[in-house]
This record gives C-alpha cells, sequence and structure tokens, in this order.
C-alpha cells in the first residue's frame, strides 16, 4: 500500500512562501461588554513561526482564539488563505487549520492512541472511524512525537512533558498545514519546555507546519520564533524578527522591565537579563 | 477508499482495525464480551421472570415458548400475560441507560443523569398533574392516552430550564448537575403538593405511577416505547461519533471541527427522549440512568460511557430489579423503582462522596 498520509506534507511548495494563511483585519475582541483587543491587524506569513508575547492580560490569549474561530470578533474578521474563516464549515477548518488549547483536558482512563486517533476527527464520519489513512496517520504522528511506546497507556498516568507531547502528536495526526498553540509549554520544566519547542520546531522545518503560538518565556520565544509579536493593553507593540522586537527599551515599554538584552551564548538569538536587584555572595 | 482487510498488522497497539468496504471501526473485544455478556444475563432474568407467578413455569420451558414451542396454556400466559411486563422493564431499563450514558458524556460528569438532573421528575410532574386534575371518568381515561405526551414535554420543558440555567459562555458539567439538583428538588415539591390537593384515588393511582412500577403493563404499553427506541437509539449510535470529541472540552472539540453547540443540543433531545418515553412507559424508575453507563463502562474499561453496553446493562438490571421486586417479599410485590433505589442510593453516595473529594483536591 503506498497511502500518503496527510501528516507528509513536507515543506512548503515553491511559490507558497510569503504567502498569507491566516490574518486578522481590524478585529475587536472581547468577552461580552468587555473590549480586549480593538481594530488590530495581524498577517500569519506560510511556513513561519509566529510567537506572541507580552504581559499578563494583553490579550495574546485572545488573539490566538480569535485567529482559531473559536472567539468571533465583534468588528472586523479573520481570514483563513483569503476566506472569511466564520463562514466556512468548521469541519473544513479543522483540515487546514488545527489547535491545542492551554492545558487541555482528556478523559480520565483515556489511552494515549485513542488520543492521538482523537485527531483524525475531522476527516472521519460516524461509520468511517479508522480508515486505513487514519491508521497511518496515527502510526506516523505517534512514532514522529517518540511514544509509539506509549500508546496503550492512560493519558492521565503520564509526565507533564509526554503528555504535551501526545497532545501534539494528536494536532499532528490532524494533518492540518497551519497550527496554533496556546502556551504549549505551561505547567513544564525547562527541559520538557525545550523538548517541546524543539518539537514544534520539528513540526515546522521537516512537516512545513504554519505555526503560530503564545508563550510565556522571552528567551525562549526568542530562541524558537520566526516572527515575534509584542502585545500590550490590546495592541501589538512591535513585530518581526527576535533581534528587532526584544529591545531593551520595548521590555520596559511592553513589560515594565528594566533589562539588558545580550546575544544568546548559543544561538545569538537576544536574551534578557533582568537588572533587578542581585545578590552577591 | 479501498478496503485495507489484507494488511495483517496493527499500526497502533490496541486499536484493531475492524473495515468492510467504507465501513471501519476499532474492533474493542471487551465492549462485544460485555454486550454478549449482558445479553445472557438478560435473557436468563427475563426467562426467570417471566417464570415466576400463582403458575410457575421453567427457564427452559419459557425459553421453548419464546421461540416457538410450549403448549397453548403456557404460550397464553408467557406471551399475553407475562411477557409485555417483562418487556417493558427491559425496554424502559434500556433506554434510562443509554439517555444516561449520553448525559453522563456531554456533562462530562457522572452525575448528570436524567433521574439526578429532574428530567426523570420533570417527566412525573406532568404526568402526575394529568392523572390528578384528569379525575377519574372519561376525561381521566382520556388524559390516560396523553400521559407519554405530557411526560415527555415536562421532560423536554425541565432539560430546557436545567440547560438554559446552567448557561454560562459553555455548559460545565459539575454546575449543571447543582442547577439539576435544584430543579429537581422543587419538582419533587410540586409533585408532592399536586398529591396532597388530589382525590383519595387519584393520589393513589399517582403514587403507583410515581413508585415505578410495572404492574400491568400490556403490549400497549411496550409498543410505544419500542418505536421510540428503534428510533432513538439508532440516532444515538450515529452522535455517539461526535460525543467521543465533545469529551474533550470545548475548545478542543471545537477544534476538531465538531459544531459543539449543535450536536450537544442534538444528543440531549436524544437524551431526554429517552428518558421521558421510559417514564411514560413506567413512571420514575430511578437510579438505572446513573448507575448502568457507570458499571458499562467500568467492564468495558473505556473512557465515557459506551451506548451499546451500557443499553444491555441497564435493561438486564431493571429485569433482574423487577424480579426481586415481586418475589422477595412473598406476597406483597414492590414497584420495580423502589427496589432500583434501594439498590442504586449506595452507589450514589459513593459517587458524591468520591466527587466532593476530587473537589477538594
Amino acid at each position: 500500500m503506498t497511502t500518503r498520509s496527510d501528516t507528509q506534507t513536507t515543506a512548503a511548495p515553491e511559490g507558497q512562501a510569503g504567502r498569507v494563511r491566516l490574518a486578522a483585519e481590524g478585529v475587536r475582541l472581547g468577552y461580552g461588554d468587555r473590549t480586549i483587543v480593538d481594530d488590530l491587524d495581524l498577517e500569519i506569513v506560510h511556513g513561519t513561526i509566529t510567537t506572541v508575547i507580552g504581559p499578563n492580560g494583553c490579550g495574546k490569549s485572545t488573539l490566538l482564539r480569535a485567529l482559531s474561530r473559536l472567539l468571533a470578533p465583534s468588528r472586523g474578521q479573520v481570514l483563513l488563505d483569503g476566506r472569511r474563516i466564520d463562514r466556512m464549515p468548521t469541519k473544513e477548518v479543522a483540515t487546514v487549520l488545527g489547535l491545542l488549547p492551554q492545558a487541555p483536558t482528556a478523559p480520565e482512563g483515556l489511552t494515549v492512541g485513542d488520543l492521538v486517533a482523537r485527531g483524525r476527527h475531522p476527516h472521519q464520519a460516524w461509520y468511517r472511524q479508522w480508515s486505513g489513512d487514519d491508521e497511518e496517520a496515527v502510526a506516523e504522528a505517534l512514532a514522529w512525537t517518540g511514544i509509539a511506546d506509549l500508546a496503550e497507556r492512560p493519558v492521565d498516568e503520564l509526565s507533564g512533558g509526554q503528555r504535551q507531547r501526545a497532545w501534539i502528536s494528536m494536532a499532528l495526526a490532524q494533518g492540518t498545514e497551519l497550527l496554533l498553540l496556546d502556551e504549549p509549554t505551561t505547567f513544564l520544566d525547562l527541559a520538557h519546555q525545550v523538548e517541546v519547542l524543539e518539537l514544534v520546531t520539528r513540526l515546522n522545518t521537516e512537516r512545513g507546519r504554519t505555526v503560530v503560538m503564545v508563550l510565556h518565556d522571552l528567551n525562549l520565544a526568542a530562541r524558537y520564533a520566526d516572527r515575534l509579536v509584542a502585545m500590550k493593553d490590546g495592541v501589538i507593540r512591535a513585530q518581526g524578527t527576535p533581534a528587532e522586537v526584544i529591545t531593551e527599551p520595548l521590555l520596559r515599554e511592553v513589560f515594565g522591565l528594566d533589562a539588558r538584552v545580550v546575544p544568546d551564548p548559543v544561538a545569538g538569538t537576544p536574551m534578557v537579563v533582568p537588572i533587578g536587584t542581585h545578590r552577591d555572595r | 477508499m479501498t478496503a485495507t482487510l489484507n494488511d495483517p498488522g496493527v499500526k497502533v497497539p490496541g486499536r484493531r482495525p475492524l473495515r468492510r468496504g467504507p465501513v471501519s471501526g476499532v474492533w474493542r473485544p471487551r465492549n462485544v464480551a460485555v454486550i454478549v455478556g449482558g445479553l445472557v444475563v438478560l435473557v436468563l432474568a427475563l426467562a426467570l421472570n417471566i417464570g415466576r407467578g400463582e403458575f410457575p413455569i421453567s427457564i427452559p420451558e419459557v425459553l421453548a415458548v419464546l421461540v416457538g414451542g410450549g403448549d397453548a396454556g403456557q404460550q397464553f400466559i408467557v406471551l399475553e400475560l407475562r411477557l409485555p411486563r417483562s418487556l417493558t422493564g427491559l425496554l424502559v431499563g434500556g433506554a434510562l441507560a443509554v439517555s444516561g450514558a449520553i448525559m453522563q458524556s456531554i456533562a462530562r460528569n457522572p452525575l448528570a443523569s436524567p433521574d439526578i438532573i429532574g428530567i426523570t421528575w420533570g417527566a412525573s410532574a406532568a404526568a402526575v398533574t394529568l392523572i390528578v386534575l384528569g379525575g377519574s371518568g372519561l376525561v381521566g381515561s382520556l388524559a390516560a392516552v396523553g400521559l407519554p405526551i405530557a411526560a415527555l414535554v415536562g421532560g423536554l420543558g425541565t432539560a430546557v430550564l436545567v440547560y438554559v440555567l446552567a448557561w454560562r459562555k459553555g455548559i460545565q458539567g459539575f454546575r449543571l448537575v447543582l442547577v439539576g439538583i435544584g430543579i429537581n428538588a422543587m419538582l419533587t415539591a410540586l409533585v408532592h403538593w399536586l398529591l396532597i390537593i388530589a382525590q383519595v384515588y387519584e393520589a393513589a393511582r399517582a403514587q403507583v405511577w410515581l413508585n415505578g412500577s410495572l404492574n400491568a403493563r400490556s403490549w400497549e404499553h411496550v409498543v410505544p416505547v419500542g418505536i421510540a427506541l428503534a428510533v432513538l437509539v439508532p440516532a444515538a449510535l450515529v452522535l455517539s461519533f461526535v460525543m467521543g470529541a465533545l469529551q474533550y472540552g470545548d475548545d478542543t472539540a471545537k477544534g476538531l471541527g465538531v459544531r459543539v453547540n449543535t450536536a450537544r443540543s442534538l444528543l440531549l433531545l436524544v437524551g431526554v427522549g429517552l428518558a421521558a418515553v421510559a417514564t411514560a412507559g413506567a413512571g420514575p424508575i430511578v437510579f438505572v440512568a446513573l448507575v448502568a453507563p457507570q458499571i458499562a463502562q467500568r467492564l468495558v474499561g473505556s473512557s465515557r460511557p459506551p451506548i451499546g453496553a451500557s443499553m444491555v446493562i441497564g435493561a438486564a438490571l431493571t429485569v433482574i430489579s423487577d424480579v426481586i421486586a415481586r418475589t422477595a417479599f412473598g406476597a406483597v410485590e414492590l414497584p420495580v423503582g423502589v427496589v432500583t433505589a434501594v439498590l442504586g442510593a449506595p452507589y450514589l453516595l459513593y459517587l458524591l462522596i468520591r466527587q466532593g473529594r476530587e473537589a477538594r483536591a
């Protein structure tokens, strides 16, 4: 059998580079009467990793929810490949755009294999719940994220890092070209944060996935993003390469943080060193 | 797409494929074993229940009649007198269990079954209103025909009320349960008030009905419940595909392309429909909808209550309870609802204590 499963979308076809896949145009976002983001524009370019940073409550998760159609803008629009995302059938969107919510929950007792297989939902119907393509894609996603040997283990017995890999594996099995991740490293220790972000990077470089994510850690954001978007009070204050965005004046303005910015000794990307008080011993 | 019957390898451990033409699924042997085992128990309990009575008939004889044998006398006793009662119990139990499985799944909480969150009592309150206000004469007889419809309307109305009151940017399981318990208490009070203002005869009639009784059930009770099940259970099985995705939280489900609110409303409609039809058929038989899906889930070892296994176990549980209700106290026949309550209440306490611990942890 030579079924080419759709997780195997490799690097961007020629002519895709530079194409805007996802765009917010003049969106106003909020909950009830409370407006959090107003008149915001953003473009996500094919094949890039875009990371949104900003202090707590700046609207970065709200923006990600709007981009993933979980939150409808009260003004403006979100376009997926040039089409209004709210007018597309939600199942069709789910074959192009996958998302990993912040701290997602799995039902108690669910196995890793069943979790990852759930990623195939948009490709299935009630009578077709485990096709050959589904099986190929899930087996591949499990292997690729290094959790094939955990397939029969319950998700709630995994460590935090393994669990996050299982969720990313599910998103991979979904086979979408775009992937939106809301703080994928929350609750993980540094080693596992790096592990997850390495995985995300490989999704981008080896699988051609276009990634948008929200991250808290500025140094990791600078290390693992092609483009950074810095938000404060619902407004984009700066966007561009990490070197363009992570500057001492911007850190003061956006985060209220006095810090030095020095080159990361490993990657050369900007590294934030807070000033604060330090203790000499 | 080609069937891959010639592909012997299981590529994902624990998910052996089952494919024929365009139809595919995962082979879950434990699920099948529980359904088959449950069916055997169900048939034996049914035969035992039918055999008991003034003219005892042995289980093999009952089974013989059911497959077309036996003498004329046995055929009359089994098929005309006793089978409808047991069959009503079977169908009602199955309907309640499927209803419970659906509601527990969409609320992601085992306590969110129709008998806890007021659906069953909503159906009962409507039915009792009809019994009490309809009187006992001709109007009363006419009202009896409308009983299933009243129960259905009462059940659906309660469901909408609970759902609306529990809604806050989506449905969260525990809030739904708490609101439901409150509504349930109000409906219980309403029913008691109706019983007090009712004439003695109607009150007695309502009381028998309220205890969840299978007494004097004939084919005319079997048919409507049977038809409702024939429509709603396949609907539940089709919708259970979406139920799997709804288990994950609304954001994940939406990300997987599920129209969450539409799917949940449809499932709720099917679940409430089943509970209301069952209640109309035999009164509020409590705890079957709560317990059967949970037993089925534990036996199958799945992450949510399985529809098919729940149905078989709910049916078996109800028929077994009826056997106990009819025979445990000699000449006195208890309503089946009393037995299910006695069996189910300890389990409810267990669930409440466990959830309380989890909430505190």
